[in-house]
């Protein structure tokens, strides 16, 4: 039984991933490796993937990490597509198996029919209630302190998340405002604030760069959805019987 | 009783789907900080392109 769940996880968040990839590749890595070009002419001392790692360019400056040259990094071309696919896929099966998880540790069911609704929630949760605070990043742009914006990013998520939940299977008004109040909380207390005058990119591209992010995460949450719901669905009065 | 031990032996029962759900959410979230938030400068080269189609903090 477990194992069905197991394998459902793996397709949906695989193909999911392999379809990421694709958009990624089509629509998205172009614009950051547009973004990096800004990033090199306009910070000298740093570098980018596929050059010589230069001992003396440890780019703290800006905190852009990934220039820093440690470690291994995939060379421009097939590596790097081949790195970014293969993470998109880690990236769905995650999320995937946290989907799963919250259905089985709540007594949910995904079925064919709400598959893409728990999809859609997974949207709600991750993508769009997080980038109303922090936009999907480029490189080269102005971002406050990265602990900060990642601790906001999950703490975000996780109310979110606990709110659609409430709205999902509550109907008293307490639950209902508590779930408002979930939601809300994040964008009232506000985002760490970037830094002004350090963006390097230009907004046109920046702008380009978040619609087309958000529209393919919509897709990958409602490949991922759909397919869980396949998935399990068959399996769903097995696992759910007790 | 004896439905519940019969039910039991063709599916979860309640205690054990608890333990797969939790399995699935420690496996998923290990997953998920792998790629998206882990610090580590291999994790982060790697998964780099996907952490911004994403919308992980990065950087």
């Amino acid at each position: 039984m477990i194992g069905r769940v197991v394998l459902a996880v793996l397709l949906a968040g695989i193909a999911a991933g392999l379809v990421m990839g694709v958009i990624q590749h089509v629509r998205l890595t172009p614009l950051i490796l547009e973004a990096e070009a800004f990033e090199r002419a306009g910070d000298p001392a740093s570098h980018s993937h596929g050059t010589t790692p230069e001992p003396g360019a440890v780019a703290e400056s800006g905190g852009h990490d990934h220039d820093h040259g440690e470690g291994w990094m995939p060379e421009n071309g097939w590596q790097r597509t081949l790195a970014t696919t293969v993470t998109a896929a880690m990236t769905g099966a995650g999320f995937a198996a946290i989907l799963a998880a919250i259905s089985l540790l709540t007594g949910l069911q995904i079925t064919r029919r709400n598959g893409i609704l728990w999809g859609l929630c997974g949207f709600l949760a991750v993508t769009l209630a997080p980038a109303a605070g922090l936009p999907p990043e480029l490189p080269g742009m102005a971002a406050a302190d990265l602990l900060a914006r990642q601790v906001w990013w999950v703490c975000t998520i996780a109310a979110t998340a606990a709110g659609i939940y409430l709205i999902a299977t509550q109907t008293r008004a307490f639950a209902l405002v508590l779930a408002a109040v979930l939601i809300l909380a994040p964008h009232v207390i506000g985002a760490p604030v970037a830094p002004h005058g350090e963006n390097l990119v230009p907004a046109e591209l920046v702008a380009r760069f978040v619609a087309n992010s958000i529209a393919a995460n919509a897709v990958f949450w409602c490949i991922i959805g759909l397919l869980l719901g396949l998935g399990l669905d068959r399996t769903a009065k097995d696992i759910y019987a007790t | 009783m004896t439905a519940r031990s019969i039910s039991s032996t063709t599916s979860l029962t309640a205690s054990k789907r608890i333990a797969a759900g939790f399995a699935l959410l420690f496996v998923g979230l290990t997953l998920t900080f792998a790629v998206g938030l882990s610090s580590m400068a291999v994790a982060h080269n790697t998964a780099h392109d996907t952490r911004h189609a994403i919308g992980f903090p990065c950087h």
